[in-house]
């Protein structure tokens, strides 16, 4: 078991730097002109595939928590899911700010119009709420109901690989990986909790 | 049968090149690169630079390119490298960088070119006889990609409607069909069967025959990068990129008209026609706007223009068609 002290002084920051890591690495790749002749479209796909990563790393805890007996990885949820909406963010004020340039008219059309952004769009929406009420004080006042606000997860996770499916034109490699991961993660869940129900 | 080896480790003094001699060949091989290149920098008939280098060096330069109609522009062209390094040329890989990467095992040398269907000289013709008639010209044109994005390229080729005439299409040719090369060890995306191979694409008799409508060898004065559809590639201005079919191996003249790879794919998505019209949407995303690419990050989008803003010259071609039917 890991002690309290390396969780918070060890563990936790080295969690939360190495998080950072994929913004950096953006970060640094356009300073260096390393982009593409597209660095709007690089800077979106990039923010969304990490949303999208720390989105399954975050639903993968509790498996591995029961896979492993490490009961401390659990610590660690919140400030995975958390990235997984800072990404969300910086990919939706990508597409705001420097894809569609604050024309609300546009958006707005896009959003309603087009199946594979409503989808993005509606996760990004529901992943707001979770970010919000992931402090202690929250869980407190919310109880039972916290846990059920934040099994939305599930859905939200769908939506993304939804969204990241329908957007693809021909080459649905990625997105079909992503989409096998999250029916393997969630299907582990299923599968536990009829196994507990039966037993 | 009894095979005899001797060990194979021995070099034989027979078999060591002089050190003089060894030297002697390196400075051959160096002067004759060199005078390729000067070979191609000199020679007044462009095709012959295209055609009769065995490999053309990347970026040798086409002598003799005359400026043609649209070879000057208010738009400032994309750099080379944008244009060679953000590619969709899914023979390659469906990644941009792909073909960048990958296109080097494509080899543009030698070249056929297959003239097929109602034509009065039929037959597989050398690149080089393809492209010796003619005179060629640069002509920057905007390139509209359906993914919204955008860029302005300076090509060298000469009209296709030139190229056409000479082979004499019968009078049952309505529709022109092009086919890329298929080969899965050159073109390794083809690997995968992403779309349906090898790439085809075509256009109506008239569009074909559209003075824009070019035939594509080069770009920036120099001969075309394979990324970019090296040895020979159709230009379609007023069409979605797609329509602009990259490494022709294949003219066919038909009657009946040609169902192209991405119709294939995706018939809501990508028609026949692909005029690039800012009322017509893609059905996942809209085709009012789009991103000029070299633009700058806090660049607004720029609106698209009818035809890619060439209605002028061909917005008859389509008269009296519902264009929302026939996108």
């Amino acid at each position: 078991m890991v002690s309290e002290r390396s969780l918070r002084w060890g563990i936790k920051p080295a969690v939360f730097l190495l998080c950072l890591v994929p913004l950096l690495w953006l970060v640094w790749d356009i300073v260096q002109g390393q982009l593409s002749a597209n660095p709007i479209e690089d800077i979106t796909h990039r923010s969304g595939d990490w949303a999208l990563r720390f989105l399954l790393i975050t639903l993968a805890v509790t498996p591995l928590k029961r896979l492993s007996g490490q009961v401390w990885l659990l610590r660690l949820r919140r400030m995975l899911g958390l990235y997984a909406f800072f990404y969300a963010l910086l990919h939706f004020l990508t597409y705001l700010w420097l894809d569609q340039q604050f024309l609300f008219s546009e958006i707005l059309v896009d959003i309603g119009k087009r199946p594979y952004i409503t989808v993005g769009f509606s996760a990004f929406v529901l992943l707001i709420p979770l970010a919000l009420t992931s402090n202690r004080y929250a869980m407190r006042r919310l109880g039972r109901r916290w846990q059920r606000l934040h099994r939305s997860v599930y859905v939200i996770a769908a939506f993304g690989v939804l969204h990241y499916l329908w957007l693809v034109k021909a080459d649905s490699r990625d997105p079909v990986i992503y989409a096998l991961i999250l029916i393997a993660l969630l299907g582990l869940r299923a599968w536990w909790q009829r196994h507990q129900r039966t037993v | 049968m009894l095979i005899k080896s001797k060990d194979r480790n021995i070099i034989l003094p027979s078999e060591i090149t002089d050190r003089e001699v060894y030297h002697q060949r390196r400075d051959f091989i160096r002067q004759s690169g060199q005078f390729a290149l000067a070979a191609a920098a000199s020679l007044t008939t462009p095709a012959l630079v295209a055609g009769t280098l065995p490999q053309p060096s990347p970026r040798a330069k086409i002598a003799g390119v005359k400026p043609g109609p649209f070879s000057s522009s208010t738009d400032t062209p994309n750099s080379y490298k944008d244009i060679t390094s953000y590619c969709n040329f899914y023979e390659f890989g469906t990644g941009k960088r792909d073909p960048e990467r990958n296109a080097h095992t494509l080899k543009t040398r030698p070249w056929k070119v297959s003239i097929e269907g109602e034509v009065e000289k039929p037959g597989a013709y050398d690149l080089e006889d393809i492209l010796k008639p003619h005179d060629l010209e640069e002509r920057i044109y905007r390139f509209r990609c359906v993914e919204a994005w955008s860029m302005v390229v300076p090509w060298v080729g000469f009209p296709l409607a030139d190229l056409i005439k000479r082979f004499q299409p019968t009078s049952k040719a309505k529709y022109v069909e092009f086919t890329t090369l298929y080969d899965p060890e050159q073109m390794p995306g083809q690997r995968r069967r992403v779309l349906d191979w090898p790439y085809t694409e075509g256009l109506r008799m008239d569009e074909a025959m559209n003075p824009l409508t070019m035939m594509v060898v080069g770009l920036y004065g120099e001969v075309l990068p394979n990324q970019n559809g090296a040895p020979l590639r159709l230009i379609v201005p007023w069409k979605y990129g797609f329509k602009s079919i990259k490494s022709i191996a294949k003219i066919r003249f038909t009657e009946q008209r040609p169902v192209s790879s991405w119709e294939k794919a995706g018939p809501r998505e990508y028609g026949f026609y692909s005029n690039v019209n800012p009322r017509v949407d893609h059905p996942r995303w809209s085709q009012a706007r789009e991103r000029r690419l070299g633009a700058g990050f806090f660049e607004p989008k720029v609106e698209t223009k009818l035809f890619n803003g060439y209605a002028e010259q061909v917005a008859d071609l389509y008269a009296g068609m519902d264009l929302r039917k026939y996108f």
